[in-house]
């Protein structure tokens, strides 16, 4: 996005545009939202819940009578992509919470998904249906079938329009590769691979494949009681598909490449920011733990979130990230509390805008903040139902860290940590963003002058 | 409604002096601890929490034992429910060798005497400084029998093991190691828990090769 010739020094206005999900009352844990994630055109915006069900909403087409109201999202589709099931061997229950949901590009009419849950992911196709057949020779109009001695003539049978009716079927299951839980799926650029990353390893998978996985990560110790790290998260590159990263517990970053051997144990490349040694405590190791990595959309660079910060990092500089933005600092003092209730545990999302010039997280009291790389200006704002008028400005928000309490900030020991922003999408070629708050997923939109 | 606890603490403790460093870095373990053990629940505990938490603990354990602070039992201190000394304060968020300014408590070299362990020497045992952290919780286990039990009257004690979080056993299930769920589809489940070699090769080969 080319910014206006003056408007380089002008933050972006962000709108409220709609709010989906049920008021507090009707809640269950079940509506919790898990992931978002809008599909390669920004037409589409799925969401997974804690029930296993997805929610795709699509977006409607704009008219040219409403050009202030840029086209809303509407429920395209729902269904249970998973259930709950339970483990024998084990004596646990296996939760039926969709982890991720990655969209595969559009080859044809129909859409296609992956979703997963700790053990299972499955891929799903969505399709239009706008016509149906009619006039079977063997079948009458009800669907009963008739009996062969009373058909006397026979017809070819019509398809005729139909209201629309939008079915998700589950095409592939890719079951039984994961002993561990499944924290990160990532389609392959090349459009015919994907691959999926458990606490301990990843595996390759044809989409044609279900019996079938290959691993190609596995830092798994020998002796478990030597278990001191976990992979976090991991990602293919955008465009080069031999090239994937993930990160660990211990706040590092490795880039492999597949075409070094078959089982990529050793990495090309290895990111880790030196520790700061006045920063040491008891739960640097845990703040440091990494709980998601993205590709910039240029391939270029990698963002990872931890608990207190998201930095960004240069492929091609290993040592230290090029770019450190503090999320919410004034919980560093708080850390002990934060152990005690296991906030510090809370895995934070984080995206690129289309761009990349702007990135975007969540924190706590239902706050989530973007950075604009560029001018190196950040923002706060609150998905709240109380600024939930059509098109009204959301207005920045700041937190007191001590001293006098300004007027419309709020301190830190009145946030909400039970109102956690975990998960956020933004859309890959407009200012558009979907932030999902507990059960509710609220969709903001640039002010549009 | 999260840190009020602590804060207000801070203030209104008279008779008792402030926690001290070492004071609190007994209760982190204490809670650490606890969590471990917690983190049994219906399903399956994150193993990433799992590990945090257990690197945190041999942590606290490393330092304890530089300082001499670590001993084979405590009597004085564990003998309290842990959950009594949970205290929310910012001190343990401090850099670990600060000194945490509070004066005569802060950890120091070897010779410290801290009054709460007021025991009978600095290091009782000069020959295992590392010690295991099964170590840690059957000290835990064994001097607090009141409030651990109490919590968890209904958990095998064969959860109390750190190992037995990390390779996944519960409840002193006879299997439940890598590999066997996935075997279960194909063929009767392996019998044994302790044969882990076996496992391992059944780990690798099921590692590429997954039955529908």
């Amino acid at each position: 996005m080319i910014p206006r010739l003056g408007a380089l020094t002008q933050d972006t206005l962000w709108c409220f545009s709609q709010v989906k999900g049920t008021i507090e009352i009707g809640a269950t844990e079940a509506d919790i939202i898990s992931t978002v994630e809008f599909n390669h055109t920004g037409e589409l915006l799925a969401t997974g819940d804690k029930g296993g069900r997805v929610v795709i909403f699509q977006r409607e087409q704009e008219s040219k009578n409403q050009v202030h109201r840029r086209g809303e999202y509407n429920v395209y589709s729902t269904f249970q992509s998973h259930e709950p099931e339970f483990d024998y061997l084990k004596s646990l229950e296996i939760e039926e919470k969709i982890n991720k949901i990655r969209w595969l590009p559009q080859q044809n009419a129909a859409y296609f998904l992956l979703s997963t849950n700790d053990k299972t992911v499955k891929l799903w196709k969505v399709s239009e249906r706008d016509k149906r057949p009619e006039g079977y020779n063997l079948k009458d109009e009800e669907g009963r079938l008739r009996d062969p001695a009373t058909i006397t003539t026979l017809r070819v049978p019509v398809l005729r329009p139909m209201d629309l009716m939008v079915e998700a079927t589950p095409r592939r299951v890719f079951a039984n590769a994961h002993t561990y839980h499944i924290n990160s799926i990532s389609v392959n650029s090349d459009y015919e691979t994907y691959m999926s990353a458990d606490d301990l390893r990843i595996n390759l998978w044809n989409f044609e494949i279900t019996n079938q996985s290959f691993n190609i990560v596995d830092i798994k110790p020998a002796n478990m009681e030597e278990l001191t790290e976990v992979i976090t998260a991991a990602e293919f590159h955008p465009h080069h598909c031999n090239t994937f990263v993930y990160s660990s517990s211990k706040g590092t970053i490795r880039l492999c490449d597949m075409r070094a051997s078959a089982l990529c144990d050793r990495h090309t490349k290895f990111f880790e920011e030196p520790e700061d040694p006045s920063n040491r405590s008891f739960f640097s190791e845990i703040i440091s733990s990494i709980s998601d990595v993205k590709f910039s959309h240029s391939g270029r660079y990698i963002m990872t979130r931890d608990y207190l910060t998201v930095k960004v990092w240069d492929l091609n500089m290993e040592n230290r990230p090029i770019e450190t933005y503090q999320v919410h600092d004034y919980l560093r003092s708080k850390l002990c509390s934060l152990y005690e209730n296991d906030c510090i545990f809370d895995k934070f999302e984080c995206v690129w805008n289309g761009s990349d010039s702007v990135i975007m997280t969540g924190s706590y009291n239902n706050f989530f903040r973007m950075f604009d790389r560029n001018t190196k200006r950040d923002v706060t704002l609150e998905a709240s139902r109380e600024n939930s008028k059509p098109r009204a400005i959301l207005k920045p928000r700041k937190v007191c860290v001590g001293g006098k309490r300004r007027k419309d900030e709020i301190s830190v020991d009145s946030l909400d940590f039970s109102k956690k922003i975990l998960h956020t999408a933004w859309h890959p070629s407009e200012n558009i963003i979907a932030v999902a708050a507990t059960n509710n997923l609220y969709i903001f939109q640039d002010k549009v002058n | 409604m999260m840190f009020a606890r602590g804060l207000k603490r801070k203030c209104t403790e008279d008779e008792e002096a402030a926690p001290s460093y070492s004071r609190q870095r007994q209760s982190l373990l204490d809670m650490s601890l606890v969590k471990l053990q917690l983190c049994h629940a219906l399903a399956e505990p994150s193993l990433c929490r799992s590990v945090l938490i257990a690197n945190t603990v041999r942590q606290i354990q490393e330092e304890m034992t530089q300082d001499g602070a670590w001993r084979g039992a405590a009597p004085q201190t564990t003998g309290r429910a842990p959950l009594d000394r949970l205290v929310s304060t910012d001190l343990l968020c401090r850099s670990v060798r600060d000194g945490a300014g509070d004066g005569p408590a802060a950890p120091a070299p070897r010779g410290l005497q801290s009054s709460i362990w007021e025991g009978d020497g600095p290091l009782e045992d000069k020959g295992s400084f590392q010690k295991s952290l099964d170590q840690i919780l059957e000290t835990l286990e064994s001097n607090t029998p009141l409030s651990v039990d109490e919590l968890f009257s209904d958990v095998d004690s064969s959860y109390c093991s750190l190992d037995a979080v990390l390779t996944g056993v519960v409840g002193g299930a006879q299997s439940g190691q890598d590999g066997l769920e996935a075997l279960a589809a194909m063929a009767a489940p392996a019998p044994s828990t302790s044969c882990k070699s076996d496992l391992g090769e059944l780990d690798h080969v099921v590692g590429i090769l997954v039955e529908t």
